[in-house]
């Protein structure tokens, strides 16, 4: 059963009919293809086939939301009255309420965010890439004798919004992604790593070649790891690992983390939060990019924030609600599950590079922590508590000497941000957060 | 025990007006080349969920999920295609997908398909689902716990209250003959409070549920305990200082800490990683990798507790497994496939988060048996330590056994006794050798409260731990503080 811009307006306007003060409805559907191989042979093949639609409700000030795969007549139908008895009785929310009329804009951009010429890609092809890149992997060096396999994925979605406000629009997206999880051993211990491309253009994908290689020498180094003993040093974080750290701060300058009282950062725009040099983005607008959209999930137009410029907090990343009840505007960061009310989440948001190289800042460090992984959920937003599991290799004389696993790195958030001391040149997006390598000086670093 | 089963309503034939004859003709189309085995999975869920915070539940939704997934197997292969469209052409493209993995010819015929039966037993009868119940009650009981937190202390400044329930149906079709229904209730109330003090601001947070109706939270007036619980939490982390850093002597509180087994061992014995040698634990069955002191057990089989499961979504009936005996490592944990190709016998841990997923092995309630120890004594014998009671999330690495999980209260342990608490503690072991170092188990095994969610390979599915009180000696604490 398809769904369009017609069926949209209906139930829009059935809505109206039975009482809704105003309403708006997203349309999603999408398509994904993926094809795994493990020790050269193919391991899965999924095929995944969605849709949905949601309805958020408003009756004056009180909302609901509802949402079904169902697509039949007489189940959107019901969607709409049950959404409708759901939003009677539901809190009378001054703040609550669709954006101004005149927000919405109607000439949204392309982004670019399709392929201009279709891709065909046969199932044997996209096994062969898979196969590939796994075999790049395990090739590389004898100790690599198992795998988690290879991985190509490629999926498609199409956005459909409408709402009673007449704003309509529609963008559709397409991803590739192709990735490889070895497994290398010695003296009988084990270590994986992994290393992926994802972009919007299967041409534009990394070679099969570059990403195991890079695969088997991000699992071969940590071979040998042993734990060190509790002390403070500089510790640097890779990209990977500094985008993760820029990615927690998305949360925290978040519109409903501040209202709440939620974030170590209430009441500190205008403020300095982080050291010189320190510049964040989040620009929705990025040809291309894996975080951008033409509009956002209340349909606003999205655009380029600036979040934190050298040092200071200039801005929330806000949605219609957040702003509000902030009394501010909007940044065109809402994002919304189909079920679900508006909430905030950054589109391409990013950590601008800096001068050095990521070999200079190892370099300056006498005796320090080079981070490549952290694991579990020891962040503390609301107070900026900060202790996660690390991996990495230890920097001795400026080297990187010997591999490192089961420490943790612990600070405040708080102080963390002010002793970002180096920002890398290395800035490149693999995903819709990213950063360059940084040093942070100040962190307890906890093993035997 | 099967006279609690409800009979079952053939709902996924008449809704979707599917014949055994269709459903034959779709498996056989799957099974035509040399696919060794095929399942059908069919799924409606309904869900429905209300939020409270600065004293109004400004939002409540509801929604509907339903759908199909067709599983194709060849050896180590598995195709799977799935579908919202629940019709017999969209199967019969789902079936030509899934078994795109097979390559040659041969044929295995399938099984007649029957009528659906009901699971032998049912774990988790319910009089009214919690959405049968209208919203409005649920919007009071949000607004009560908001008043019970509240009086607690003028330092908290909001609540943020949730409550969700779902209803999954679901029917597992399977080429050899298995054909199952069953209906999985689940409800869930959270309680997040934030505390401040000058420009000390503090979270706590507590919650429970099971699979059950919503007497679950209303009975013993369970709601009042999570609001009460959440706000001391947030009140006490106000006067917390920051953690130790460094290793020493961990005692663990009984309940939520059992997150520990989960992260781990749980994870590492799961059949997949096992089958493939990317497990730490691969290879060690009949090993000692615990202290005499540990018995741990999977047990899916609990009447109403979050992580339990009348029959797993292969169709297999839940069991309880012991994975641990007296500190030997006996069994993995199995779904179909990697039962199969490990030559060992099911589990009943073939789960799936929704028919968009593929089966994998899973836990379902995962805990340590009580031993003999009083739990007052225990903290009694440590000098300087740390006393965990309550734990955010966990993580592993599967192949070299590392782990982490962040506590959300703990104390400081000194001289044998209790004292400062502290925040922001994660702790950081190994996962083959943290359970050698239990040198204590406590007589008070008690299960969580019912709010585990465990992601695996992109798949959440809700699960349950227990501990009764450990002392694990020289485990890292990593805080902030040498």
């Amino acid at each position: 059963m398809t769904f369009d811009m017609n069926r949209a307006h209906y139930l829009l306007a059935r809505a109206k009919r039975l009482g809704a003060t105003s309403a708006d409805l997203l349309f999603a559907e999408g398509e994904a293809f993926t094809a795994s191989v493990r020790l050269g042979q193919v391991e899965k093949i999924k095929d995944a086939r969605e849709k949905v639609v949601g309805m958020r409700i408003f009756v004056g000030r009180r909302q609901a939301m509802s949402a079904t795969s169902d697509l039949a007549d007489a189940s959107l139908d019901g969607l709409v009255e049950d959404t409708l008895a759901m939003a009677r009785v539901t809190a009378d929310d001054p703040d609550a309420g669709l954006p101004e009329r005149e927000e919405f804009r109607l000439d949204l951009p392309d982004l670019g965010l399709w392929e201009p010429e279709p891709v065909d890609l046969t199932l044997d092809r996209r096994i062969d890439l898979a196969r590939e890149t796994e075999a790049a992997a395990l090739s590389s060096d004898a100790r690599l004798t198992n795998s988690d396999g290879a991985e190509f994925g490629s999926s498609s979605s199409r956005i459909l919004f409408a709402n009673s406000h007449g704003f309509r629009g529609e963008y559709a997206g397409a991803t590739y992604g192709l990735s490889v999880v070895p497994i290398a051993a010695e003296n009988g211990s084990m270590q994986r790593d992994h290393w992926y491309s994802v972009k919007r253009r299967f041409a534009l994908l990394d070679s099969p070649e570059s990403i195991g290689k890079e695969a088997a020498r991000r699992t071969l180094r940590r071979l040998g790891a042993r734990r060190v003993k509790t002390q403070r040093v500089p510790v640097v974080f890779d990209p990977e690992v500094s985008a993760g750290l820029i990615g927690q701060l998305a949360g925290a300058v978040s519109g409903y983390a501040i209202y709440k009282g939620a974030s170590f950062l209430v009441n500190r725009l205008g403020e300095a939060i982080a050291a010189p040099g320190v510049t964040i983005i989040d620009d929705g607008t990025i040809p291309a990019g894996l975080g951008s959209k033409p509009f956002d999930g209340e349909g606003l137009p999205t655009r380029r924030t600036v979040v934190v410029e050298n040092g200071v907090l200039k801005s929330y990343l806000l949605d219609t609600y957040s702003a509000r009840k902030l009394s501010l505007r909007s940044t065109g960061n809402a994002t919304r599950g189909p079920a679900d009310a508006p909430t905030v989440s950054p589109t391409n948001f990013y950590l601008e590079a800096g001068a050095v190289s990521p070999e200079e800042i190892v370099r300056e460090i006498p005796d320090g922590f080079y981070v490549t992984e952290l694991i579990g959920f020891g962040v503390n937003l609301v107070n900026g508590d900060y202790s996660r599991g690390a991996v990495g290799l230890w920097i001795s004389g400026g080297e990187l000497a010997y591999p490192v696993e089961e420490v943790t790195i612990a600070g405040n958030l708080k102080e963390m941000l002010g002793s970002i001391t180096r920002i890398g040149n290395d800035l490149v997006f693999r995903g819709r957060i990213a950063a360059p390598t940084i040093r942070i000086d100040g962190l307890t670093v906890a093993g035997a | 025990m099967s006279a609690l089963s409800e009979p079952s309503d053939d709902f996924f034939a008449s809704r979707y007006a599917l014949s055994g004859t269709d459903l034959d003709r779709v498996l056989t189309r799957v099974l035509g080349r040399s696919v060794d085995y095929a399942d059908l999975y069919f799924e409606y869920t309904e869900s429905e969920s209300a939020s409270l915070e600065e004293s109004m539940v400004k939002r409540a939704g509801r929604s509907v999920s339903q759908g199909v997934g067709v599983r194709a197997t060849a050896g180590e292969k598995t195709g799977y295609a799935y579908s919202d469209d629940i019709t017999l052409e969209r199967l019969a493209d789902a079936a030509t997908a899934a078994r795109a993995i097979a390559e040659g010819t041969g044929s295995v015929v399938p099984a007649r398909v029957g009528s659906p039966r009901p699971p032998a037993r049912n774990l988790y009868p319910v009089e009214r689902y919690a959405g049968e119940i209208p919203l409005s009650e649920k919007i009071d009981l949000l607004a009560e716990v908001d008043r019970i937190a509240r009086a607690v202390d003028p330092r908290i400044r909001n609540v943020i209250a949730s409550f969700s329930c779902s209803k999954k149906r679901f029917l597992v079709v399977t080429s050899e003959g298995v054909i199952v229904e069953d209906t999985q209730p689940l409800v869930r109330l959270n309680v997040a409070c934030i505390a401040e003090d000058g420009g000390n601001r503090q979270s706590g947070s507590y919650g429970g549920g099971g699979r059950a109706g919503l007497d679950f939270v209303l009975g013993d007036r369970l709601f009042e305990f999570y609001a009460r619980e959440a706000a001391r939490q947030a009140i006490l982390n106000l006067s917390a200082v920051d953690a130790p850093a460094g290793a020493m002597d961990v005692v663990l509180g009984p309940g939520w800490p059992g997150i520990l087994l989960h992260e781990a061992v749980g994870h590492g014995l799961e059949g997949d990683f096992n089958r493939k040698g990317t497990s730490a634990f691969s290879g060690r069955l009949g090993q000692k990798v615990a202290s005499d002191l540990c018995t741990v057990v999977d047990d899916g089989t609990i009447p109403g507790r979050r992580g339990s499961i009348n029959v797993d979504d292969e169709g297999t009936p839940s069991s309880r497994t012991v994975l641990i005996e007296k500190g030997i490592l006996r069994a993995y944990l199995q779904d179909r496939l990697n039962a199969r190709l490990m030559k060992m016998p099911l589990t009943g841990n073939g789960r799936r988060e929704s028919y968009g997923h593929h089966p994998m092995p899973r836990m379902t309630n995962t805990f340590m048996l009580a031993g003999g120890d009083d739990p007052e004594e225990i903290i009694r014998s440590v000098g300087r330590g740390l006393y965990a009671v309550a734990f955010g999330g966990g993580q592993v690495d599967i192949t070299n056994g590392k782990f982490v999980f962040s506590a959300s209260e703990a104390y400081m342990i000194e001289n044998g006794r209790v004292t400062a608490p502290v925040k922001g503690a994660t702790l950081i072991g190994n996962g083959p050798d943290v359970l050698t170092r239990v040198s204590r188990v406590g007589n008070d095994l008690k299960l969580d409260a019912g709010i585990g969610t465990c992601g695996k390979d992109g798949q959440s599915v809700p699960v349950g731990v227990g501990l009764p009180t450990i002392r694990i000696d020289g485990m890292t604490v990593g805080g902030t503080r040498p």
